[in-house]
C-alpha cells in the first residue's frame, strides 16, 4: 500500500488547492491597485482603503453585523450545547424523531425558505423587524451546527466520568457544569466562531428578517456588487479575509499546543501508575 | 462547592470557574425558596410530572418548535391565500360573515396559487433547471472533492492537520466575498481571465469569453463554495478507513485501481451521500449565486421565490413556491437526517 503524496494525490491536491485559492488571492493583489478599472495594474496604493474608512454607511453596517454576530453566537452556544447535549444523551423520549428533524434540517435548509417563513411569522405575530427579529433569525439555523459539534464531541468523550462524579453524589446539573463543561469547552468555542462566522457572511436571511435602517454588511455589499465590481469591495474582502486567516492560523496553533500539553499529561500520569 | 481534602492543584481551573457559577445558582435556588410563587411553581412542576430532564428537552425543543415548525405552517396557510392590496398583503383564509340574518364562520382555501407555479411553463422549467444545475454542480463537486479527500486521507499524518486547515480556511472567510471574486475574474470587459487569455494572445483583443452571466459561472460559483461541504465528509470517512482491507485485497492478487473501486469507493459510501446531500439540498434553492453571477439568463427557483416575494409582492405565490420547493426537498432532506441518525447511534 503506498501511502504519501504520490502523482495523482499530489496533482488532485495542488488542483484542488488552486481553484480554492487563486480567487481570493486575485482580490486581495487588486485591493491595492491604484487604477479603478480591475485588470489595469496601475501601480501600488492604499488609496481604496482610505476610501473604505470614509464610507460612513459601511461602517454603520459593519457595527450592525458585529452585535447581530456576537449576540446571535451567544444564542446559539447556549441553545445549541443544550439541543446536542440532548442528541447525545438522551436516547429515547417522546419526540426525539422529530426533534432531531429539527436539530438536522436547518444544516440544509436553502435559506430562501427559511428566511421567507420566518418573515411570514415575525408578519403574523406583528413583531416590527429590527435587530431583535435579525438575531432570531440567525440563531434558528446558527444553534443547529453548535449542536452537531458538540454532540461529536460529547459522542466521543468518556461518560465514566460523569457516571462517577453522579456516583460520589454530584446532582446532574452539578455534574454537568463542573465535569461535562470544561471538557466540551473546546467544542463550545468553535460553535461559537463557527455561529459568528455564518452570522457575519449571511445576506438571504438577513434581507427577509431585518427592518428599514438595520442593513448588515453582507446587505450592503451585495447591493453594492450587483452593480458591478468596486475596488473598495477588494479593499474589505482583504481586511475580512486576514482577520480571519490569523484568527484560524492562531486557533490551530492554540488547538496543537493543547494536543501536545494534553498528550505529555498523559504519559506523565501513565509514568506515575507505573 | 467544598474544597474536599485539599487536594485541589490536580483539577483544572475551569472546574473551580464552573463550581462558582453552580454555588451561586445554588444560593439563588436557595433564597428564592422563600418567595412563595417559586415554591408553588416547584410544587406544580413536581405534581405535573416535569422532571428537570423535560425542561432540558423543552428549552431547545420549544424555540425550534417555534421558530422552525411554526413558521412552515403559516407559509402553508398563506400558500392558500390570495395576494391583496393591503398590509400584509395577503387576504385572510377565515373571514367572519355576518350580514344581520346569519353569523358564520367562512373558510376559503384558494388553490390558485398552486395552479400558477403547475400550468405557467416559468416555474416548471424554472423548479426543473434548478435541479438539474444542482445535480451537475453535485457531481462536479464529487469529481474535484473525492480525489483531494483521498489525497490528504493518504497524505502523512504531519501534514494532515495542515490540508485539513487549508480545506477549511476558504469555508470560514465570506461566502459573499468568494461570489464576488469570480465577479472579478469572469467579466468579459476588464475581467481578470479575459485579460490573461488576451495578454497570452490566445483570445484576439475584442473577442472576449462570455462566461458570467451563464450557467458555467453558476456551475463555477456553487462548486467553488460547496466544495469543502463535500470535502469533508469524505475526508473523515476516509481517514477512518481500514487500511488491512486494502492490503488484503493485494495479498490476494487485486490490482490497485480495482481495490479502489471495489474497496475504497464502496467503503466511503457514506461520506459521498453526506456530502451530495450538503451540496445538493442548499444548491437547489441557491439565491446570491445565480444572482451575482448567472444574472437574468438563467432561470432557477430561489430567485423567482425572491423576486415574487420583493418586487411582485406576490406573497401568497412566494408562499407557495417555497411549499411546492419543500416537498421536492423532503424526500432527499429526510434521507439526509435518517443518515445522520444512524452515523450518530454508530457513534462517530
Amino acid at each position: 500500500m503506498k501511502k504519501g503524496l504520490t502523482g495523482i494525490n499530489l496533482a488532485a491536491l495542488t488542483f484542488g488547492f488552486a481553484f480554492l485559492y487563486v480567487p481570493i488571492l486575485i482580490l486581495i493583489f487588486f485591493s491595492f491597485n491604484e487604477s479603478r478599472i480591475v485588470n489595469v495594474w496601475g501601480g501600488f496604493s492604499l488609496k481604496w482603503y482610505g476610501e473604505l474608512f470614509q464610507n460612513e454607511d459601511l461602517l454603520a453596517a459593519a457595527w450592525v453585523s458585529l452585535v447581530l454576530a456576537t449576540a446571535t453566537s451567544t444564542l446559539s452556544v447556549i441553545l445549541g450545547t443544550i439541543a446536542g447535549f440532548v442528541m447525545a444523551r438522551f436516547t429515547s423520549f417522546r419526540g426525539r424523531t422529530l426533534f432531531s428533524g429539527m436539530v438536522y434540517a436547518p444544516l440544509v435548509m436553502p435559506e430562501v425558505i427559511t428566511g421567507l417563513s420566518l418573515l411570514l411569522l415575525f408578519v403574523a405575530i406583528e413583531w416590527s423587524r429590527g435587530l431583535g427579529t435579525m438575531i432570531i433569525a440567525h440563531t434558528s439555523f446558527c444553534m443547529s451546527y453548535v449542536a452537531v459539534v458538540v454532540q461529536s464531541r460529547l459522542v466521543s468523550f468518556d461518560r465514566s466520568i460523569e457516571e462517577a462524579a453522579q456516583d460520589l453524589g454530584a446532582t446532574p446539573l452539578k455534574t454537568f457544569f463542573v465535569i461535562t463543561l470544561p471538557v466540551i469547552a473546546p467544542a463550545l468555542v468553535s460553535g461559537w466562531l463557527l455561529s459568528f462566522t455564518l452570522s457575519l457572511d449571511n445576506v438571504v436571511i438577513s434581507s427577509f428578517t431585518s427592518g428599514p435602517g438595520w442593513d448588515t454588511l453582507p446587505i450592503k455589499i451585495f447591493s453594492a456588487v450587483k452593480l458591478g465590481v468596486k475596488p473598495e469591495i477588494n479593499a474589505l474582502s482583504t481586511i475580512m479575509i486576514t482577520i480571519v486567516a490569523v484568527g484560524v492560523i492562531f486557533a490551530s496553533i492554540l488547538q496543537k499546543r493543547a494536543t501536545v500539553e494534553r498528550q505529555r499529561a498523559e504519559r506523565m500520569a501513565a509514568a506515575a501508575n507505573d | 462547592m467544598s474544597a474536599g481534602n485539599g487536594h485541589h492543584d490536580d483539577r483544572p481551573p475551569s472546574a473551580y470557574l464552573a463550581g462558582e457559577v453552580h454555588s451561586q445558582l445554588e444560593l439563588l435556588h436557595r433564597r428564592l425558596l422563600g418567595f412563595p410563587p417559586y415554591r408553588w411553581a416547584l410544587v406544580l412542576a413536581q405534581r405535573l410530572g416535569i422532571t428537570g430532564r423535560g425542561l432540558v428537552v423543552a428549552i431547545p425543543f420549544t424555540f425550534l418548535l417555534f421558530f422552525f415548525v411554526v413558521p412552515f405552517l403559516i407559509v402553508l396557510k398563506i400558500s392558500f391565500s390570495e395576494t391583496a392590496v393591503a398590509i400584509p398583503p395577503y387576504t385572510d383564509l377565515i373571514e367572519v360573515v355576518d350580514d344581520g340574518f346569519e353569523y358564520f364562520l367562512n373558510l376559503k382555501l384558494n388553490l390558485g396559487n398552486y395552479w400558477t407555479i403547475f400550468s405557467e411553463d416559468t416555474y416548471v422549467r424554472a423548479y426543473l433547471n434548478s435541479a438539474k444545475i444542482a445535480a451537475i454542480s453535485t457531481l462536479l463537486c464529487l469529481g474535484i472533492g473525492f480525489p483531494m479527500a483521498y489525497a490528504m486521507a493518504r497524505a502523512d499524518e504531519g501534514v494532515r492537520p495542515t490540508l485539513l486547515m487549508l480545506v477549511i480556511l476558504p469555508f470560514w472567510t465570506s461566502f459573499l466575498i468568494r461570489v464576488y471574486a469570480w465577479i472579478v475574474i469572469l467579466k468579459p470587459e476588464g475581467g481578470v481571465l479575459n485579460g490573461l487569455l488576451m495578454y497570452l494572445g490566445i483570445l484576439g483583443p475584442d473577442e472576449p469569453l462570455h462566461i458570467l452571466n451563464t450557467e458555467w459561472a453558476m456551475y463555477i460559483g456553487i462548486v467553488y463554495s460547496y466544495l469543502p461541504f463535500m470535502v469533508l465528509p469524505l475526508y473523515a470517512n476516509l481517514e477512518r478507513m481500514d487500511m488491512t482491507l486494502l492490503e488484503a485485497a493485494a495479498d490476494l492478487g487485486c490490482r490497485p485501481i480495482k481495490a479502489f473501486w471495489v474497496v475504497t469507493v464502496p467503503l466511503a459510501i457514506p461520506g459521498i451521500i453526506a456530502g451530495c446531500f450538503l451540496v445538493f439540498i442548499p444548491a437547489v434553492g441557491e439565491y446570491v449565486i445565480p444572482e451575482l453571477l448567472a444574472g437574468d439568463n438563467v432561470r432557477v427557483i430561489g430567485r423567482k421565490l425572491f423576486t415574487d416575494f420583493s418586487s411582485e409582492r406576490n406573497w401568497p405565490l412566494a408562499a407557495a413556491v417555497s411549499v411546492v420547493l419543500l416537498l421536492i426537498l423532503i424526500v432527499p432532506i429526510m434521507l439526509f437526517q435518517r443518515q445522520q441518525a444512524r452515523l450518530q447511534e454508530a457513534g462517530q
